[in-house]
């Protein structure tokens, strides 16, 4: 089951100056394309998953996708990105692959997991 | 201490065991590990745990038909296959079959960020789904301590860790959950207080530069197991534990007598041999023929068609053959027809335990009949003094409960004295054959005799004995006026012997036709005086004829003169004539 976040996923940036602009700032990138891992409908998955969106919204709105993935539905898939807790974010792209594990109630530790603010940690 | 395999006939307890199909293992643990719960394997680097686990689970889907499932938190799937190749574990072929599935949980610590709160559901997901995949009954989490340096929130990990332990018994699978060895601690984290079942500690201990593998089973809840520590090894085969000191002096004994290849020999121990499972020590010095003794045994085993394992310390296999060819004996014949192996090993080469475990090993896989170990004083250089004993002991033991003869060798360092071996295992042998170089007349040579053998009566004689290529001989003992003698002085002496009996012997020949002769001579003589006594016989016979005749003529001639005289022929003669 695929939940997709309203951003539209083929939307090419129109010209880098407007990127620029929109990512105040912040590491560049075109499209950013993440995976959360729920465990059926949780108040932690839950809650997870409106955190993400909260902090999509902020800073990357436009341009991203969020896969979600239930594992108790699909637990095959959890071999796959190396998933071992749950919630886990995965940012499949832009690469590296980064992981960010926790009901991402920490914005701040949230945006330096995503590398989306330079991280002390 | 109870004799622990005597638990094996026993039925079982409450406490359902999933054999481990380890060697050994189960005989200690009374069976196996306890079947539905976890169990922890913990010690330091490089001792064994992945092994272990690994074969547990091997072991379990080829053997016991119980599936398995290998979560991997330090080694890949494809590592964890090529590591466990050359123990003859073929991994891919498990998973193709649907009997075993590797899965490798990598946590990367700088990949990962935490915010928030979390829990392990991922991995019990996995778990939960590669079990349920294949029906799998064992499982391993190795290491799972891994997690800790992965995931920074200590108190949400060990949470976790409680719950996961808790769903592997509900879950009902055998478990193996490993763990690095901590300061003063079993385990790195304390996984020691999530697994309480059942704790394994493996160690890999080096002493004197030469290293040994233990295991101890610190405690197994409700069953009682061995609280020694057992040498375990790791080779070709994988795992073997040996449950060594639980052997004691129960053994079967044979009043069979088995020749030890040497007739004179034979004839010196009541003219049967050895017994057949008893344990006999050659000593002597450097030289004196002692693998030359036992090679003979060894050629005589197998001639009866009975196995025989060689343990070398000290030469190889192909040496040895060599040099047995130049005393008569074809060794290699025996190494074709697969009833003579021979191990060399260099004594330093492994710890003691491992020789052992080695030598156990093989006995148990070839089932020999006779053992050779040439010579046992070099596994002292393997170990301690003490340790080298109890372990030759052991060995004996061992050697004795599975009914096998045992020939043990030993090198008497010159200036010791010559009962006495490095190790002290002279009062544990059954017969003591000394060697001793007798040095005289310029002269090294060999002696045998035999100093103690149970059981049976033996020669109390000192035997000079030769490496001829034909073999040992052993020469009757030459007692004489002047003493043993050995070598050119025996040869020498008995040569002048022998020309002295010759001598005499001549002289008694001559004395005997001397006599003969004056016999002959004396027989003449009396031949002759009785020639002449029959002559004087027969004349004196004439004469008397003669007498008798002329008495009887002068009668006639009286009468005739009387009737002349008176004509009267009755007149009687006048009795004065």
């Amino acid at each position: 089951m695929k939940k997709s976040g309203k951003a539209p996923t083929a939307k090419k940036p129109e010209s880098l100056s407007e990127i620029a602009r929109n990512s105040r700032g912040e590491i560049d990138h075109d499209n950013w394309d993440l995976r959360l891992y729920v465990a059926g409908q949780s108040p932690r998955s839950l809650l997870a998953f409106a955190n993400l969106k909260r902090i999509c919204e902020e800073h990357l709105a436009g341009r991203y996708n969020i896969e979600i993935i239930d594992l108790v539905k699909h637990p095959q898939l959890a071999a796959g990105d190396q998933i071992i807790a749950i919630p886990t974010l995965v940012r499949k792209l832009p690469q590296p692959i980064r992981k960010v594990v926790g009901d991402l109630r920490d914005t701040e530790r949230a945006l330096v997991g995503l590398q989306l603010r330079p991280g002390k940690s | 201490m109870p004799s622990l395999t005597a638990k094996k006939g026993e039925p079982l307890r409450t406490l359902r065991k999933a054999p481990t199909g380890i060697p050994g293992l189960d005989e200690i643990t009374g069976g196996g590990l306890p079947r539905g719960r976890p169990s922890l394997v913990c010690g330091s680097a490089g001792c064994g745990k992945t092994l272990l686990a690994m074969e547990f689970l091997v072991r379990g889907a080829t053997e016991f038909g119980e599936p398995g499932v290998f979560m991997a938190f330090e080694e890949t799937g494809e590592e964890l296959t090529q590591n466990v190749r050359s123990l003859g574990f073929d991994l891919d072929k498990l998973v193709r079959q649907k009997k075993l599935i590797l899965d490798y949980v990598r946590v990367e610590r700088n990949e990962i960020e935490e915010t928030g709160e979390y829990d392990l559901e991922g991995l019990f997901i996995r778990l939960n789904n590669a079990i349920d995949s294949i029906g799998a009954k064992r499982v391993v989490l190795d290491t799972i301590e891994a997690l800790f340096s992965g995931l920074q929130n200590e108190g949400i990990l060990r949470a976790e860790l409680r719950r996961l332990f808790r769903w592997l018994k509900d879950k009902g699978v055998t478990a193996i959950i490993t763990g690095e060895r901590g300061d003063g601690t079993l385990t790195r984290r304390g996984l020691e207080e999530y697994v309480s079942d059942c704790v394994i500690l493996l160690d890999h201990r080096v002493t004197d530069q030469v290293s040994t593998r233990r295991m101890r089973i610190v405690k197994y809840r409700g069953t009682t197991h061995g609280t020694n520590e057992y040498p375990f090894l790791i080779d070709e085969d994988g795992f073997s534990v040996l449950p060594v000191t639980s052997l004691g002096l129960q053994h079967d004994v044979s009043n069979q007598r088995i020749s030890s290849g040497i007739a004179a020999l034979d004839s010196m121990l009541g003219g049967k041999g050895f017994y057949r499972g008893s344990t006999i020590l050659i000593s002597g010095t450097a030289g004196t023929g002692k693998t030359s003794i036992s090679a003979h045994f060894a050629n005589a085993a197998c001639a009866r068609n009975e196995r025989c394992l060689y343990f070398a310390f000290e030469e190889s296999p192909g040496q040895l053959v060599r040099n047995m060819q130049s005393i008569g004996l074809d060794l290699g014949k025996w190494i074709r027809k697969d009833l003579l192996q021979i191990h060399s090993s260099r004594a330093t080469f492994y710890g003691l335990e491992m020789h052992l475990a080695m030598i156990h090993k093989m006995v148990q896989e070839a089932r020999p009949d006779s053992v050779v170990l040439d010579p046992i004083g070099a596994l002292v250089q393997a170990g301690s003094q003490r340790d080298a004993n109890s372990m030759v002991v052991r060995l004996i033991d061992f050697l004795k409960v599975n009914g096998v003869t045992a020939i043990l060798t030993n090198l008497t360092i010159s200036g010791n004295s010559l009962e006495h071996t490095d190790l002290d295992i002279s009062s544990i042998v059954d017969t003591w054959l000394l060697l001793r170089d007798i040095e005289l007349g310029g002269e090294r040579n060999r002696a045998l005799y035999v100093l103690k053998s149970r059981g049976m009566s033996h020669s109390n004689q000192l035997r000079e004995f030769l490496l001829t290529e034909n073999g040992i001989h052993l020469l009757d003992v030459y007692s004489g006026p002047e003493g043993v003698l050995t070598g050119s002085m025996r040869a020498s002496l008995e040569a002048r012997e022998k020309s002295a009996a010759l001598a005499a012997e001549q002289e008694s020949e001559r004395k005997q036709r001397d006599r003969n002769r004056r016999r002959e001579a004396l027989e003449a003589r009396i031949h002759a005086l009785r020639k002449e006594f029959e002559i004087e016989d027969e004349e004196s016979a004439l004469v008397a004829a003669q007498e008798t005749a002329r008495a009887k003529q002068i009668d006639q001639d009286r009468r005739a003169m009387t009737v002349r005289r008176q004509g009267n022929s009755g007149h009687k003669p006048s009795p004065k004539i």
